[in-house]
């Protein structure tokens, strides 16, 4: 399969000269897989570029949201796919005791937030709510569990033939732990992480910041390198970057967190644009 | 290797910030963690024990009534819990590891996570002082 980051940046899209290298978009990756079929995770606003990006023979298209946070929602409309007729398109996302999925969706997607209904997009919609079980998407097996974020907040894992890829954007399996990284049993989203073959992972903050927004939702850096070493992932893509680092600071607190974590994976700091092939 | 529900990872979590004693079963009523006041009660530490099977914890508590019965486990809150899947409060008296006789206040509550899933219970204890 193949891995694009089309959106790497956290909270609020930050787009200048600051941020050319690691990218301005927020979260927004595509997977597509060795038959073809695409899977989309999360529509920030990286899902404008994929959109303008489609290989042209495909007519469906899995979009996995992990949460309804508007950073990782506010492409959605700007998807070219969705405004055109006979593209099936299928919604997937955390169940809430309260409201569908849909009904989630349209309180974005409607006045006086949006003039645009997901009614008048044209493509075939369908929504999913994920219950946490593994669900068959064409020739990838997802499996999304729930992970610690504030509001109904899912990772994914995503096996097929070639490998897994485990994506967690948002994700503060550090929040009240006494001694983070602790045993596997107890941390939050080991099970979508261990043993992957890439581990795209939140990484918002620095050490130095982390104390200063316990219980925002999100990781450090050495928060998210000792998480992939607890998993023993392969690979880690550290990302979902702060939108007030700018390129040079992110080179300086990833170099500094890869000297002080020595993880036996492989750390690439994720950079819109960037693609791996597992 | 298995990981907990989420549900009950945050739990812990929060127990472990508790000056309240505090135990943690799954369905099977399986004590699955507890904090350290509760050590203070059970006399055991979790590092030392790990997972508790219903059977074993159990029986470190003797618990009576106000007449001096003692109770049947299915009169327990945290056993309604599991069992009934009810909140329940208790207020009983047990024999503390230096072997007074304490009066506790026990509240128990299933934890059910989305979609319904029945992941536990959750027991909190109070030490009556009168």
């Amino acid at each position: 399969m193949i891995v694009n980051l089309w959106g790497t940046r956290g909270s609020l899209a930050s787009p200048g000269p600051d941020t050319v290298r690691y990218g301005g978009n927020t979260s927004c990756v595509s997977v597509l897989g060795v038959e073809g079929t695409l899977l989309v995770l999360d529509a920030g606003t990286g899902i404008r570029v994929l959109g303008r990006n489609m290989p042209g023979e495909i007519r469906a298209i899995h979009i996995l949201l992990t949460h309804l946070h508007m950073d990782h929602l506010q492409g959605l409309p700007f998807f070219d796919p969705l405004r055109l007729p006979g593209v099936e398109v299928h919604l997937w996302g955390p169940a809430s005791t309260t409201q569908s999925l849909e009904e989630r969706l349209n309180r974005y997607l409607s006045p006086p937030l949006f003039p645009v209904r997901v009614r008048d997009l044209l493509s075939e919609m369908h929504f999913h709510e994920l219950d946490g079980s593994t669900v068959d998407m064409d020739e990838f097996s997802v499996l999304g569990q729930r992970v610690v974020h504030p509001n109904p907040t899912v990772g994914y894992r995503i096996t097929s033939s070639t490998g897994t890829v485990t994506y967690i954007p948002d994700h503060e399996p550090a929040l009240g732990a006494h001694d983070f990284p602790s045993v596997a049993e107890w941390t939050s989203g080991f099970a979508l992480a261990e043993g992957a073959d890439l581990l795209i992972h939140d990484a918002q903050y620095s050490d130095v910041e982390y104390p200063l927004r316990r219980g925002y939702g999100h990781s450090s850096i050495h928060q998210a390198l000792r998480f992939a070493q607890l998993a023993d992932v392969r690979q880690i893509v550290p990302f979902h970057h702060d939108p007030s680092h700018s390129d040079d600071v992110l080179d300086k607190l990833f170099a500094q967190a890869i000297d002080d974590v020595a993880a036996e994976c492989k750390v690439t700091p994720g950079m819109e644009g960037m693609t791996f092939r597992i | 290797m298995p990981q907990h529900d989420i549900e009950i990872i945050l739990s812990r979590h929060l127990a472990e910030h508790l000056s309240t004693p505090l135990f943690i079963v799954n369905p099977a009523g399986d004590l699955i963690f507890y904090n350290e006041p509760a050590e203070v009660i059970l006399g055991y530490r979790f590092d030392e024990t790990g997972v508790m099977p219903a059977s074993e914890w159990a029986t470190v508590f003797k618990p009576y009534d106000s007449a001096g019965n003692q109770l049947f486990p299915d009169d327990l809150p945290l056993v309604i819990a599991i069992t009934e899947r009810t909140p329940a409060h208790k207020t009983f008296w047990i024999h503390g590891m230096d072997a007074s006789l304490r009066q506790i206040e026990v509240t128990a509550f299933p934890l059910i996570g989305q979609g319904g899933n029945f992941l536990g219970a959750v027991a909190i204890f109070w030490e009556v002082f009168k």
